[in-house]
């Protein structure tokens, strides 16, 4: 299952954006984006921000979809400094906006 | 918190008091450098005991031979830079096969991080991927917090290994320290989904043809018993994972022995034909399934795991239960009816007896398996059997008459060369009253030979029984096997006289080769307490049959 597999740049790749609540400190980072690429999983794109006090920040990640995909969110739950994992649909509009940036 | 009085610490004497409030007794490690200031406060601790050991693998496997031993949380050491990646190998095996351990490092100065300081290594970067959680240390007063919480996830949900990375300075640290926490405990354990425990049930009582599958899981959360209770009331033939060996008795009219590469003929012919599997613990290890679209073809599938990511990894089940086995079991054996189920039985007490575990020479202590057996019949149930990796830990696995949860001490998941002997050393250790032997390899033992020093010196109650076939056996197999024969590195063309090396070391030494009369020679070394090396030469073309092809279907099993 977890066998490498090239990105698929296809038009028509079906993406999804996750939403992650973590602890803000460094590290966190490392060990999010590492779970991807050891399984050669492509992370397209990458948001963060604290939130509120700073004691936790938001990471956005855009994903190509695969069958490997809800392993990797189970992965990412069980991180001990990830508080939560909400899946979005493609386009979600804090990467749209953003994509302002990359024009 | 529990008030005490005030007191000015330094962030050693903090790790070292939060270990002793830990109930930590024994540390393996080495020095050096950068964790000297943990040493020194260590050394004034009146309840623990430092082990120094040769390499820090070594460490690392006394470490991890204690907790498989005793399913308890154990402690290493390791000093920065080349002390922590010593230890990396031994970090990165308690992972595969979740073992609760905490491993403690020391760090160059936190203001010299980032500058390839001396022995600066990136220890925090390079355990990530190996360890359930890692921490690398800000503060004196961040200990307070990090030392428990390590306990507590290397104890909770699935076991595994924490490493705490601490920089010098913050070792140095001087802070008042007024109140203690409490020590990390293992988390309660969730609460399992009990309609899925129903529909579980249901299954298992419209079977026809089930199958338990215990893995180490099983070992891990105390459920053996559970285990075998449920296997008796819904007879349920048994098979076990290496890692799961002891969970039921293997002369146990329902086990059968362990499944897979090297499971018996019987073993995988019953998995071909059952139509429920009841995975308990168990991950569905390539080693255990053989290809996967051809493992248990026509089975239904129930899995019970504490680790919510292991279901539905590589097969999907039709119940996936997340929760501790043990409480599972515990509610699931009300809800399962009894059953003679006859017919299976009978027909898989037909495969048992046309299709056993072939094992020639049982009685002939200078075969392979007679050895095994021979050294079975010198002991107890409370013996500890550790071994290596290769033929040797596969003979064992099939012959040994393992009983007991924890007896069985082997590196599966990584199957790394060289953690028998140091594993058995910190087993023997955190278990003085049992004997414990280590099954080797040629190849093997000499990736640890240097803990022959640590054991002596320590006058553990050790019994290194070296298989030597003058060769990396299980390499020698598959290239004979699988290799057209091209026979390539894995024949070594110089032996070293292991007996003079052991005895150098202090071990005393007993040559089966050259005793006339082997299996009173082996009762008379096993009975004497204390490090003893045992020294059997072994035919290099035996090999471990039946054989399933890496990659091929558990139908397809050579020989046998
Ligand atoms: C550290 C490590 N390196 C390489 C291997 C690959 N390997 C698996 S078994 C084996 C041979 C082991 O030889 P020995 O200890 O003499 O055992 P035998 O198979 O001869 O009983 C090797 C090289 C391994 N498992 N671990
Ligand atoms: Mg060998």
């Amino acid at each position: 299952m977890n066998s490498i597999t090239k990105t698929n740049h296809e038009p028509g790749q079906v993406q999804t954006v996750l939403e992650l609540a973590v602890n803000n400190h460094a590290g966190v980072m490392s060990h999010i984006v590492g779970l991807f690429s050891r399984r050669a999983y492509n992370v397209e794109g990458i948001l963060c921000m604290p939130v509120g006090n700073g004691k936790t920040s938001r990471i956005w990640l855009t994903v190509n979809e695969d069958a490997r995909l809800e392993q990797m969110i189970r992965q990412i739950e069980k991180l001990e400094d990830v508080l939560d994992v909400h899946r979005h649909g493609a386009g979600h509009e804090v990467f749209e906006r953003v994509g302002e940036f990359f024009r | 918190m529990n008030k005490d009085t005030t007191e000015t610490l330094t962030g050693s004497q903090v790790v070292v008091r939060l270990l002793e409030r830990q109930g930590i007794r024994r540390i393996p490690g080495i020095p050096g450098g950068a964790i000297l200031p943990f040493y020194d406060a260590l050394s004034q601790s009146k309840l623990i005991e430092h082990v120094l050991t040769r390499h820090e693998q070594g460490a690392g496997f006394m470490a991890q031979g204690a907790a498989r031993a005793t399913g308890e949380v154990a402690v290493c050491l390791a000093t920065s830079g080349p002390g922590a990646t010593n230890l990396l190998t031994a970090i990165a095996d308690a992972k595969l096969d979740s073992i609760p351990m905490v491993a403690i490092t020391g760090q160059v100065p936190t203001s010299m991080i980032g500058t390839d300081a001396f022995q600066e290594v990136d220890t925090y970067g390079l355990t990530i991927p190996i360890t359930k959680h890692n921490f690398l240390v800000g503060s004196a007063r961040e200990l307070l917090e990090v030392i428990p919480k390590a306990f507590r996830l290397a104890a909770s949900g699935r076991p595994g290994p924490v490493l705490v990375d601490i920089p010098k300075d913050v070792q140095n640290e001087r802070i008042e320290v007024s109140e203690w926490p409490e020590p990390g405990r293992r988390d309660p354990v969730p609460e399992a989904d009990a309609d899925s425990i129903e529909r579980a049930a249901a299954m298992i009582n419209e079977a026809q043809r089930p199958i338990l599958y215990l893995g180490g899981g099983v070992v891990h959360s105390g459920a053996a018993a559970q285990s075998v209770e449920l296997a008796e009331k819904a007879s349920l033939p048994t098979v076990m994972t290496l890692m799961a060996l002891g969970a039921m008795p293997v002369d146990h009219a329902l086990s059968l022995g362990m499944l897979g590469m090297h499971g018996a003929r019987c073993t995988n012919l019953a998995l071909e034909e059952c139509d429920l599997l009841i995975a308990v613990g168990a991950r569905f290890d390539d080693r255990a399934t053989g290809k996967v679209s051809a493992f248990c073809p026509n089975a239904k599938i129930i899995h019970i795991d504490i680790d919510r990511s292991e279901l539905d990894k590589i097969k999907t089940a039709h119940v996936g239960i997340r929760g501790d086995v043990k409480q599972v079991l515990g509610k699931l054996l009300p809800q399962v009816k009894s059953n003679l189920r006859q017919d299976w039985l009978s027909r898989v007490g037909d495969l048992k007896a046309s299709c056993p575990l072939q094992m020639p020479g049982i009685d002939d202590p200078r075969t392979p398996y007679g050895l095994i057996r021979a050294v079975a019949d010198c002991l107890d149930d409370s013996a500890i059997i550790a071994t290596d990796v290769g033929q040797h830990q596969m003979w064992v696995a099939q012959a040994y008459p393992l009983r007991r949860p924890h007896q069985w001490l082997t590196s599966g998941g990584l199957g790394t060369m060289g953690f028998g002997l140091p594993a058995a050393i910190g087993a023997a250790m955190a278990q003085p009253e049992r004997t414990v032997v280590c099954f080797s390899g040629d190849g093997s033992i000499l990736m640890n030979i240097q803990e022959l020093a640590t054991a002596a010196e320590e006058g553990v109650n050790v019994k290194v029984v070296l298989m030597n076939n003058a060769s990396l056996g299980l390499v020698f197999q598959q290239q004979t096997m699988f290799y057209g024969q091209r026979i390539f590195s894995s024949k070594f063309k110089g032996v070293p006289d292991f007996l003079k090396i052991a005895e150098g070391f202090g071990w005393q030494t007993l040559d089966l080769d050259t005793a006339s009369e082997p299996k009173a020679a082996l009762a008379a070394a096993l009975s004497v307490r204390g490090p003893t090396f045992i020294h059997a030469s072994i035919d290099r073309h035996e090999q471990v049959l039946p054989m399933v092809a890496p990659g091929a279907a558990n139908k397809d099993m050579i020989g046998g």
